[in-house]
C-alpha cells in the first residue's frame, strides 16, 4: 500500500454515524451529494474547509452507531485520504475497507496528532510520522485478510472474483 | 475447550467443527435484510457484479420502512428501487407499507428468524434477532450485495461477555432499563467487536419483547451480536410462526468468556440515557426538573405490544400535557391492529396523542416528529447522538416506554409513580 501524506483534521471520541453523516440526507446514496455534508454535525464548517487529500483524526469509536455505508462514502468522497483512530466501530470498519477508505487504527497517534498537523502515513512499515511535530507512532497492522480484500480493490472486486470462478 | 452459543452457530455455518474467537471465517447465511436506506446502494453494487439472480429469493428480505411512507420526491425513488428489484427477482418477503412493520418487529413476528440460525442486515440494528438464540449482525450495504449474490459472509469470531442478570424486577423496570443500565456501566464501546451473552433468572423472566428490546441495543454498546439462551418462552413465540425447522445451540458450561459480569436487577430503578450518548445514563430518582416539548414511544426498541400496554396504563384516563406532543408508533400492522382491539389505541387518542402507521420515521430524524432547534425529546428509541432526532441542537433523552409516558403527562422527565 502506498503512503499517504496529508494535513490533519482533529475530532474527539465517539464520533458516530450521524456526526458523520446526518440521516436527514440519506434520501439519496449520490456520494458527492453525501459529501458536502460530511462530519457537518460535528463541525458545521467542516465540509467547506476540507481539501482533496487531508486526513481525519479521532479518538476511540470512530464510526459508532448506524450501518449505513454512506458514513465512509460520504468521507470518501469528500476527498479525505485516510481516517486515523484510537479505535473504530466494527461496523464503520468493515464497510470502510469493503468500499476502499484507508482507515488505521493507532491510539498512540490519535492521542499525539492535532489539528493542521502534517503527517505521513506509511501503511507497509505500519508507522505514522507527525512531520510538523517530529514524532513517529506505531499502528495496530490491518489484518492479513483484510489487507488481500483492499489489495483486490475491495469486497465487490474480491466477490466479483470467485462468482467468476464458479460459473 | 466448550465453546459459547455464538461460536457454536458461526462453527456450524462455516462448515467447520470449532470455532475460537479472532479467526476469520466464511459462513452461510440464513437470511439477508435491507431497507429503503441500505437496500438502494446494494441493489446497485449486485447489479455491478453481474449477477442475473439472488442466491434465493426466499431468503433475501427488503422492507421500506425508514422514510416510508415515502417522506420526499427522493425517498420515493429510494423505496421504488426496493419495489422493483423485489418484483423482478421474485422476492417472496417484500413487505409494502399498510401492510409491513418496522423491520426488527416485523422480522420475528412473520417468523423468519429462528434459534441457531445466521442472519445478517444491512441495518445495524439487526442484532435485535439475538432474542431468539440466533446469531444477527448488522453490516453495511457492500456486504450485503455480496450476501445477495453468494449466499455467504465473512466474519471475526468475536470473543464474549457474558452478562449474569439476577434478582426480582422493580415495578416499572423492562428490559429498556436493564439495557440502559449496561449500557451505562460498560459504556458505548464496552463490548466493541465483542457478543453479548445475556443470562440469569431475571432474563429467564422477562417476556420475549423485553428480550427483543435488550438485544436490540447490543449494538449501543458496540457488540457485534447480542444473544438469549431458548427457553420455555422462546419455543412458545415460535409455535405456529416458525417457518423453517431449526436448532438450539447452548453455550458448554467450559466456554470461554472474556468477561463475565453480574447485575442485581432488583437495584435498578427506571433509566434515562441523557444526550448525546447513550451511555450517559442515570436513575430515574436523579434526573432532576428536565422539561420537555415531545415525546416518541415506537421504534425497533420498543414499538411492541408490551411497550404499548405499559403506556396505555400510564394514559389510561389521562391528558398530554398540553406543552408536550406524543407520538406513538406501532412496529407493525399486526401490533397496531392487536392494540386497536385491546382498546389502546383509543386510550392514546384520548389522551391526546398522534398514532401512526408503523415507520422509523423520528427515530432517526427522518420525518414524523422532527425537532426544531433546542427542542427537547424523551423517546423510547436507541440513540440519543448530536442530531439523532433533528436540529443539531436539540436533545434526546432515551427511556422505557412507562417512562416515556409518565412524562408526556407531567410535561417533564417523569417517573411512572408520579403519575400512577
Amino acid at each position: 500500500m502506498q503512503p499517504i501524506r496529508g494535513t490533519c483534521h482533529k475530532f474527539g471520541h465517539d464520533i458516530d454515524t450521524d456526526a458523520i453523516i446526518p440521516a436527514r440526507y440519506l434520501n439519496t446514496s449520490d456520494p458527492l451529494e453525501l459529501a458536502r455534508h460530511c462530519m457537518e454535525d460535528a463541525d458545521p464548517e467542516f465540509p467547506g474547509r476540507v481539501k482533496a487529500g487531508d486526513i481525519i483524526v479521532a479518538g476511540k469509536n470512530f464510526g459508532c452507531g448506524s450501518s449505513r455505508e454512506h458514513a465512509p462514502l460520504a468521507i470518501k468522497a469528500a476527498g479525505v485520504a485516510a481516517v486515523i483512530a484510537a479505535s473504530f466501530a466494527r461496523i464503520f470498519y468493515r464497510n470502510a475497507i469493503n468500499i476502499g477508505l484507508p482507515i488505521f487504527e493507532a491510539p498512540e497517534a490519535a492521542a499525539g496528532i492535532e489539528g493542521g498537523d502534517e503527517v505521513l502515513i506509511e501503511p507497509d512499515k505500519g508507522l505514522i510520522t507527525n512531520l510538523t511535530k517530529n514524532e513517529t507512532y506505531r499502528m495496530v497492522p490491518l489484518p492479513p485478510f483484510m489487507q488481500e480484500l483492499m489489495d483486490a480493490g475491495g469486497l465487490m472486486a474480491y466477490v466479483a472474483r470467485k462468482v467468476k470462478d464458479r460459473v | 475447550m466448550g465453546m459459547t452459543v455464538t461460536e457454536k452457530i458461526l462453527a456450524a455455518h462455516a462448515g467447520m467443527e470449532a470455532v475460537e474467537p479472532g479467526q476469520l471465517i466464511n459462513a452461510r447465511i440464513d437470511l439477508a435484510l435491507g431497507n429503503d436506506i441500505t437496500a438502494p446502494l446494494a441493489i446497485k453494487e449486485f447489479r455491478q457484479l453481474g449477477v442475473k439472480k439472488v442466491f434465493d429469493p426466499a431468503r433475501v428480505v427488503l422492507v421500506p420502512d425508514h422514510f416510508t411512507p415515502n417522506k420526499d420526491i427522493k425517498s420515493a425513488e429510494q423505496a421504488k428501487i426496493l419495489r422493483e428489484f423485489a418484483r423482478e427477482q421474485g422476492l417472496e418477503y417484500y413487505y409494502e407499507v399498510g401492510r409491513m412493520g418496522i423491520e426488527h418487529c416485523l422480522l420475528p413476528e412473520e417468523g423468519l428468524v429462528m434459534p441457531g440460525e445466521l442472519v445478517i442486515g444491512a441495518d445495524s440494528h439487526t442484532c435485535t434477532y439475538g432474542a431468539l438464540g440466533a446469531f444477527a449482525t448488522g453490516v453495511g450495504s457492500t456486504d450485503l450485495a455480496a450476501a445477495m449474490a453468494t449466499g455467504e459472509c465473512w466474519f471475526k469470531v468475536p470473543e464474549t461477555i457474558l452478562l449474569r442478570y439476577y434478582g426480582k424486577l422493580r415495578p416499572w423496570v423492562g428490559g429498556k432499563d436493564l439495557i440502559l443500565y449496561t449500557i451505562g456501566d460498560i459504556g458505548v464501546d464496552g463490548a466493541r467487536y465483542m457478543a453479548m451473552e445475556f443470562t440469569g433468572e431475571a432474563i429467564a423472566a422477562l417476556s420475549l419483547d423485553g428480550r427483543f428490546t435488550m438485544a436490540n441495543m447490543a449494538i449501543e454498546a458496540g457488540a457485534k451480536n447480542g444473544i438469549f439462551p431458548v427457553d420455555e418462552k422462546t419455543e412458545e413465540y415460535l409455535r405456529g410462526r416458525a417457518r423453517r425447522p431449526y436448532r438450539v445451540y447452548r453455550s458448554d458450561p467450559d466456554a470461554r468468556y472474556a468477561e463475565v459480569r453480574e447485575y442485581d436487577v432488583s437495584r435498578i430503578e427506571p433509566q434515562v440515557a441523557f444526550p448525546h450518548l447513550p451511555e450517559n445514563t442515570r436513575p430515574i430518582s436523579e434526573v432532576g426538573e428536565i422539561p420537555i416539548d415531545q415525546v416518541v414511544i415506537g421504534s425497533c426498541t420498543n414499538g411492541r405490544m408490551e411497550d404499548l400496554r405499559v403506556a396505555a396504563s400510564i394514559l389510561n384516563g389521562r391528558r398530554v400535557h398540553p406543552e408536550v406532543r406524543l407520538i406513538i408508533i406501532p412496529g407493525t400492522q399486526k401490533i397496531y391492529a392487536q392494540a386497536l382491539e385491546e382498546g389502546l389505541i383509543r386510550i392514546f387518542i384520548e389522551a391526546g396523542a398522534a398514532v401512526s402507521t408503523p415507520t422509523c420515521g423520528p427515530c432517526l430524524g427522518g420525518h414524523m416528529g422532527i425537532l426544531a432547534k433546542g427542542e427537547r425529546a424523551v423517546a423510547t428509541t436507541n440513540r440519543n447522538f448530536v442530531g439523532r432526532m433533528g436540529h443539531p441542537e436539540s436533545e434526546v433523552y432515551l427511556a422505557g416506554p412507562a417512562v416515556a409516558a409518565a412524562s408526556a403527562v407531567k410535561g417533564r422527565i417523569a417517573a411512572p409513580e408520579e403519575v400512577r
